[in-house]
This record gives C-alpha cells, structure tokens and sequence, in this order.
C-alpha cells in the first residue's frame, strides 16, 4: 500500500489528498479489548510524512520512545531523524509524577510546567522554520495524565483549555488518545463528556460484536463535526467501518466487504 | 538475530520443546549470550517463563520482559495463587531475583508452599525423539544416568546437578505436591515484603525500583531477568481505602519502572472490591490480563457440555496480550482455557472442548443417564 494512497480514515479524517487536521481537535476512544493507539501511529506518520512537512509534539505518558520508534519504523517513518531534524518534540513523560498534595496548589504548579514545556516545544519546532504543514500535539493517553494528578477533574480541563488556545494561536491540531470504558460508569463520566464536546473529530475503536477475529480486529466509528459553513450549518458526518491492523499500517473496509 | 517465531513455538509438541532447549544450551557458547530462563523474539522481545508450559505457549513464548502482568482473581477461589505460585517457583529455579509482596504477616512462609519442578519428567514425558542428533542424545542419556544415580550423591551435588539441569529448560513442569528444595529459598536475590507493614504504597514503590535499579535494561545485551509477585494488591486487609488513585498511580509507576528494566511484574488483584471506572484503569495499564475463576464442583449441565469436568479445576481467560513494540494485536483462537491438574500434580491448560451432541436427543454420547427425556438444548441454532 503506498503512503500516498488515502483510505477510509484519511478520508473520515478530512485528512487525504494534502489537506491538515491543523487546528481541529480530534478525540480517539478506545477500550481494553482494543487498542485504539495505531490512530496516533498513521497521524503521526502522515504527519512527519515528507508532503505534508509537519511537525508533531508527542506527549507520552503510555510508552517510550523506543516502542513508538519500533512501530514507525515497520510503516517506513524513522522518528529518530525526524527527532534530531526537531519534527518530532517527544516528551517523555512515562515517569512524570505531579507533586501529589491534597490542596491543588501544588498540582497546578506541576500542570504550569508541563504546558510550559509544552510551550518551549512549540517555540523550538517554530524557530527551526519545519512546521509548514503545522504542528500536531499528541497526548497519550489522557487517562494517564488523569492519574498522575490523582484524578484533579478541575486542572485537567483547564490544562486542555491551554492547550486548545494553542490550536488557535499557533493553527496546532490535537490529539487526544482516552480510554472510553472507563467513563462508561455512572461514577466517572467528568472527562469524557468534557473532551467529546471539545473535540471536532470523534474516532472510537470497538472490538467486534461478535468478538476478537483473526481477518477483523474491530471497527471503527467517525464522528467528523466538520466546520461551520457560510451558511451557518454545520455537517456532521458519521462513518463506520472495518479495520484489520498490520505491521506496515492498517486495512480499512466496509463490514462484510474485506477481500481475502 | 535469534528470532523464536510467535507461532511456532505454539505448533511444537512437547518433544519439540526439550529438543529446542537443549540445542539452545549447546549453542551457549555463540556471541549472544544466554541467560537462564531467557527466550528471545520478535520486536525485540525477551520472555521468561510463567512457569505453565501450557500459558508460555498461549501467550506466545512466555511473560515478556518489562511488561506487567496482571491476574485478575476469583472473589471465592484462591486459583490466582496457583499461577503466582508456579511464576515464583520458576524464577526461583532458574535463580532469578524475586521480590515478593503480599498482605500476609509473614510473607516469606509463602515460599514454603511453592512447588518444585517435576523430576522423573523425563520418564513420564518422552522427551527424546527417535533420530535426532546423536550429540543432544549423549548428553541427555549422561544426565539420565546422573539422575537414576541421583540417591547416591551427597546433597551438595545433586542439587547442583538438579540447577544444571533446570538452567537448560526454558520451563519446568512443576509437581504441585511437592515443595520446592530448601536450599532454593534462601539467598540474598528473595525480596519478601508484606503489605501490612505500611500504611501507603510509597514503600512497596520504594522496594520496587530499588529492586529494578539493579536489573537495567541496556538495549541487546541482558544482564539477569528479575520478577516481580504482588500478590492481592488491592485486598480490603492492606487498608488502602479512598486510595483507589494512590494504587492505580503505583501501577502506573511500577509500569513505567518496569519498561526500563529487565523484570516482569506479576500483580494479581480481587477486582470485586474496586470500583468498576478503576477496574477498567487496571485493565488498561495492565500489558497482559489474565483472569481466573473458579467452577462450581457439581454443576450437571456444565459436565454435560464439556468433556473433562471432572478433571477441571479452573477457567483461565486471556484478555489481553502485551504487544511492545507493535501495534498488531495478538489474536489467540481461544481466549478460555481450563485448568487441569494432570496425574493431580502438575498443571496443565487446555481448550474447552464441548462433548459433540447427539442431533436426535439434543444429548451428549457418552454421558450415562442421559435420555432422550432429559432434552437439554443448551445450545439453540
């Protein structure tokens, strides 16, 4: 499969053909069953992709370096050039504990250095002149963050806030990676509905209704808010298909429709 | 690199596997150097054995390291201690460093229960297959004869025989009657703390990395595998109440301590007492999730539909299987296996097998007293 061909999630993504998720908010759900990490994997290289000439700022709190470099590396993206060429800020954030005090004081001063570093990420991306194609802030996964600061609702969503000016001011996209079925209780529903309204892209990874498949590894539901037309109408698009993953990428294809 | 495909070391016999193992210590020799109880695969990938042959198949070679390994356990049935206990047991024979962490006031008697390695396997399983090279041969009949003659040894050298042994094996089958040999539990590489002691998670955190700061990972070269055994973190007994976010935040840090190091962390945990949103945070954090649970002894329509009840003393299901360094899921074609104690004494997984149902009575062949009378359809098409 050629990195230039676009398939069904560039297409559901707004993203095939040249165009940049910059300034949009996209929001990736998934659930322990599956994984809906390989999103961030086929932005990042679409990305880092030599056409586009984007810049993309990895906030990994899931896994180090070594296991995103493994993976791009199969789909033809060597992120340790694009690391010493400044396209990619990984920030390595596997270890970061925010001071753990019950008054959130404390706590906010550790999210103030994080989007500060954030911040200094951007400028250094910027100065380099390598983000024609914008920049791409990816957080993985929320839910990490969510428990180093011990499950702080209030400076979370502030901390996004910060982060979603910067999609603004600097026409960044985000990334968002969340685990959906934790919030799936009635206890815990606080972060999720808040990033669902946030974001402009909603993509969900679910497993099959009929359980794990060898040919089928789930499907995938697109929730594409698209931009507010001249005529003051928003569309919505909804799509929904099949994705069967593979070392070098993903397959992508309507239920029932997969070519063996 | 010496790459063990992830499929076939599931197609192996048992034979296979002996065989394997022995050409591995022969080749000991060569640049890469073998570790004890180490396998190498695919995406970089180091495994170490779970101690159940069987799970070390299924999983696809083994625990791997840097990966946390969780069991979630059964709210009646102590099963988890079976898995824990064989892990341990494992690690201690190939002499790999353990630190054991469990609610109990005395954690370190938990060794005396750990099971020892099945000795006259060699009798019950034919490990040797006819025409193979004649050098592994030779050197399995010398370690036979060894064996026979193991009785007139002093103490001292049949259990340096007996680690020889054991260090050319990836995994043992171990003998579930029979205690692990004394002199394997003391040392100075067991670490057993017990999680009364403390009131807080800092300090079972503050053995961990201090255990893991001595196994650093240094990419290709590995110094020694060390592992890791919580047993029943979040048990309402340690009192870690309206601490639900201090134990997930352990988690969190344990696995990224053990990322970085060559260890695997085994913890299991009673899911009942947490609330269902952290559960799911546990599952996510965890890089395998296994489950067990207990079957009712005399459950009529269960012995029914699967052939073996009897001997079943438990189901293991996979959830999940870590996948570092990939984003290609593992897709096993079972996720539920029964545990089955084989001869009583080791254990072994096999898949659910459903007894074939007789078309016209809607029965099972083969299950005395069932009549076309008792139609028990459980399964409707």
């Amino acid at each position: 499969m050629s990195s230039n061909a676009s398939n069904f999630l560039e297409e559901a993504l707004e993203i095939g053909g040249g165009r940049t998720i910059g300034g949009r908010v996209v929001l990736v759900e998934d659930c322990v069953e599956t994984s809906g990490a390989f999103v961030l994997h086929h932005l990042m290289k679409r990305v880092l992709s030599p056409e586009s000439r984007g810049a993309v700022l990895l906030l990994a709190f899931a896994h180090p370096f070594s296991h995103y470099d493994r993976i791009l590396r199969k789909m033809g993206c060597n992120l340790s050039s694009q690391r010493e060429s400044n396209r990619l800020q990984f920030l390595d954030m596997l270890r970061m504990e925010l001071p753990d005090q019950i008054d959130g004081e404390i706590k906010e001063v550790g999210f103030q250095e994080l989007f500060s570093k954030l911040q200094t990420a951007i400028e250094v991306i910027g100065e380099r002149g390598n983000n024609d194609g914008g920049i791409t802030i990816m957080i993985d996964d929320i839910s990490m963050l969510e428990t180093a600061a011990h499950g702080c609702l209030d400076q979370i969503l502030d901390f996004l806030h910060y982060c979603i000016t910067l999609t603004s001011e600097y026409g960044c996209a985000l990334v968002i990676l969340s685990h959906g079925d934790i919030y799936s209780s009635d206890e815990a529903t606080g972060l999720l509905s808040s990033l669902e309204y946030l974001a402009d892209i909603v993509v969900k990874t679910e497993p099959l209704a009929t359980g794990l498949a060898a040919d089928v590894h789930g499907q995938l539901t697109v929730l594409n808010r698209g931009s507010l037309k001249d005529n003051g109408y928003s569309m919505n698009k909804f799509r929904n298909f099949h994705f069967k993953l593979k070392e070098n990428g993903a397959e992508y294809f309507y239920p029932g429709s997969r070519k063996t | 690199m010496a790459a063990v495909p992830r499929d076939g070391t599931g197609a192996r016999s048992a034979t296979a596997r002996a065989a394997s193992s022995f050409s591995r210590a022969t080749a000991a020799a060569s640049p890469k150097p073998a570790i004890p109880g180490v396998k190498h695969g695919l995406n970089g990938a180091a495994f170490v054995s779970s101690g159940i042959p069987d799970l070390d198949r299924i999983l696809g070679g083994g625990f791997q390291l840097g990966t946390v390994v969780m069991v979630m356990e059964d709210a009646e049935a102590p099963h988890h201690l079976l898995l824990l206990r064989n892990f341990m047991a494992q690690g201690l024979v190939h002499r790999h460093p353990l630190l054991f962490a469990s609610p109990s006031k005395e954690p370190r008697a938990f060794l005396g229960t750990l099971p020892s390695p099945v000795s006259g396997s060699k009798d019950e399983r034919p490990r040797m297959a006819p025409g193979l090279d004649p050098d592994t041969q030779d050197h399995d009949k010398g370690l036979r004869i060894a064996w026979q003659y193991k009785k007139y040894f002093g103490e001292q050298q049949s259990s340096e025989l007996h680690s020889r042994d054991c260090r050319q094996e990836f995994s043992n089958d171990f003998d579930l009657r029979k205690p692990l040999e004394r002199q394997l539990l003391n040392g100075q590489h067991i670490n057993c703390i017990s999680l009364l002691e403390s009131p807080n998670l800092e300090v079972l955190q503050d053995h961990c990395s201090a255990f893991l700061s001595k196994l650093p990972r240094n990419d290709g070269t590995i110094g020694c595998a060390g592992r890791i055994a919580i047993q029943s973190l979040c048990a309402p007994q340690c009192g870690y109440f309206e601490m639900d976010w201090d134990m997930v935040s352990f988690i969190r840090s344990l696995r990224a301590m053990v990322r970085s190091s060559n260890a695997v962390a085994v913890v299991t945990c009673p899911t009942s007492v947490l609330p269902p949103s952290f559960i799911k945070r546990w599952q996510h954090l965890a890089d395998t999730l296994l489950s067990v649970r207990a079957i009712p002894d005399e459950d009529k329509d269960m012995a029914k539909l699967l052939t073996g009840y009897q001997d079943m003393i438990g189901l293991l299901h996979v959830h999940k299987v870590a996948q570092l360094n990939s984003q290609v899921p593992v897709i096993l074609d079972a996720t539920t296996f029964s545990l089955k104690l084989q001869k009583r004494r080791t254990l072994v997984l096999e898949r659910l097998n459903q007894a074939p149902v007789d078309g016209s009575t809607g029965s099972p062949y083969g299950v005395p007293g069932s009549s076309g009378s008792s139609k028990c359809s459980s399964i409707d098409f």
